[in-house]
């Protein structure tokens, strides 16, 4: 085959668009999402929440958690005037299931959904030997399941116990944010499913986004600030009695 | 050049230690990921491995795509807030392919149930029941409707207390 100067010159550059848009097809690439437009997080509105456990029964859905692990979990507090530095915890199964029946009694309950609290100051990445963990650009902490040792170290590190290692694969396992539906403009599973609206997913670069407002308005805490970790998981109305 | 005229064993070992360092360049460039050190000390087309998961809750913008008669029923009532998939479970693949998937209708009596038993451990301001009085264990939907539960003077024909 003999190609003439004209021909070629004609013919590289339509080689390389085709390449490109080749490249282009690949379908987890999404196309109109920027890392660097974004830093997300999540409000959670204590009062709220009525422990029935969507999040947690979605959350296992959405991201095949196996059972008895959790991405996320809801608590339900019940505190008295005599233990108000300790008062009593449960979460059966996560909460998954809801919560069985109060009887009217002495003192106040709540419920506080946990997750990952995605820190920008993440304890759990600096401590991963092999750079398997860390924070995207867009702030959400992700472990790299191909890269992980196994080694846990990420799992004592976490001030809030939101990793475990996956029973099956054997490598640190977390809440991801659902970064596989918020780069497609949906929500979080358990954000989607929270019939109260208790969980909101938050970006904190988009000037648009109601949290700054609320922010701004209302009373709201992080878990553990003592510990500098850049939580971005903001608790609105959290009692002080809460770990 | 008298000062090098024994020095040929410092120019072997150097050489060797510049070719020992070119070859762990060489085998550094095969096992080193591609992405790795992309954004920061990780690979970054991990990113990209996470993004990929496959989603299962369609969103309630696509549910509302197609079941806009329900939308209509949904936007004025009490349950104007809560999304399809609260209830009606992760239906991804029935948004994908309507015809072959079909879900499940969800058992009112278990379902409002988890919500609306009444705990103490509750807001106070959200509505709650005792189921076994409030209907006596009959389906909700018998006197409710799910997508818009509050009674209207026409639809409270009996059943509540």
């Amino acid at each position: 085959m003999n190609i003439s100067r004209r021909q070629m010159l004609i013919l590289l550059p339509a080689a390389a668009v085709a390449w490109k848009s080749v490249q282009a097809g690949t379908p987890e690439d999404s196309p109109n999402y920027k890392m660097t437009d974004h830093w997300w997080g999540m409000l959670i509105d204590v009062p709220k929440c009525i422990g029935c456990g969507n999040c947690v029964r979605a959350c296992q859905t959405e991201n095949d958690v196996p059972d008895g692990n959790f991405r996320t979990w809801v608590e339900r507090y019940h505190v008295t005037d005599e233990n108000m530095t300790s008062p009593e915890v449960i979460s059966p199964d996560g909460g998954k299931e809801g919560f069985p029946v109060a009887q009217e009694d002495a003192g106040k309950y709540f419920f506080v959904p946990k997750l990952c609290n995605h820190c920008a100051d993440s304890p759990c990445t600096q401590v991963c030997p092999v750079g398997a963990t860390f924070v995207t650009p867009d702030g959400v902490v992700m472990v790299d399941q191909s890269y992980c040792l196994g080694c846990a170290y990420c799992v004592q590190a976490c001030p809030y116990g939101c990793r475990y290692i996956h029973p099956e694969k054997h490598v640190a396992d977390k809440c991801t944010l659902c970064y596989h539906r918020i780069t497609k403009g949906l929500t979080t599973a358990c954000c989607e499913t929270c019939p109260t609206g208790a969980r909101q997913l938050v970006d904190l670069k988009n000037p648009k986004d109601p949290i700054h407002e609320f922010l701004k308005t209302h009373s709201v805490q992080v878990l553990k600030p003592q510990m500098a970790t850049g939580a971005k998981a903001y608790y609105y109305d959290l009692d002080g009695s809460v770990r | 050049m008298s000062v090098f005229k024994d020095a040929g064993h410092l120019f072997r070992f150097a050489g060797l230690f510049v070719l020992a360092f070119l070859l762990f360049l060489v085998i550094r460039g095969f096992v080193v990921p591609k992405t790795f050190g992309q954004y920061g000390h990780y690979r970054g087309a991990a990113i990209g491995d996470v993004a990929a998961h496959p989603v299962k809750f369609a969103g309630h913008q696509t549910c509302e795509a197609c079941h806009t008669d329900i939308l209509d029923v949904k936007k004025n009532g009490k349950h104007a807030h809560v999304n399809c998939e609260a209830c009606h479970g992760a239906l991804a693949k029935h948004a994908d392919d309507p015809a072959s998937v079909t879900p499940v209708r969800p058992d009112t009596a278990v379902l409002c149930a988890r919500c609306h038993t009444a705990s103490a451990a509750k807001p106070k301001g959200f509505p709650q029941v005792v189921p076994a009085d409030h209907s006596t264990g009959l389906p909700c939907q018998m006197c409710h409707n799910p997508h818009s539960p509050a009674m209207d003077a026409g639809a409270a024909a009996g059943g509540t207390k």
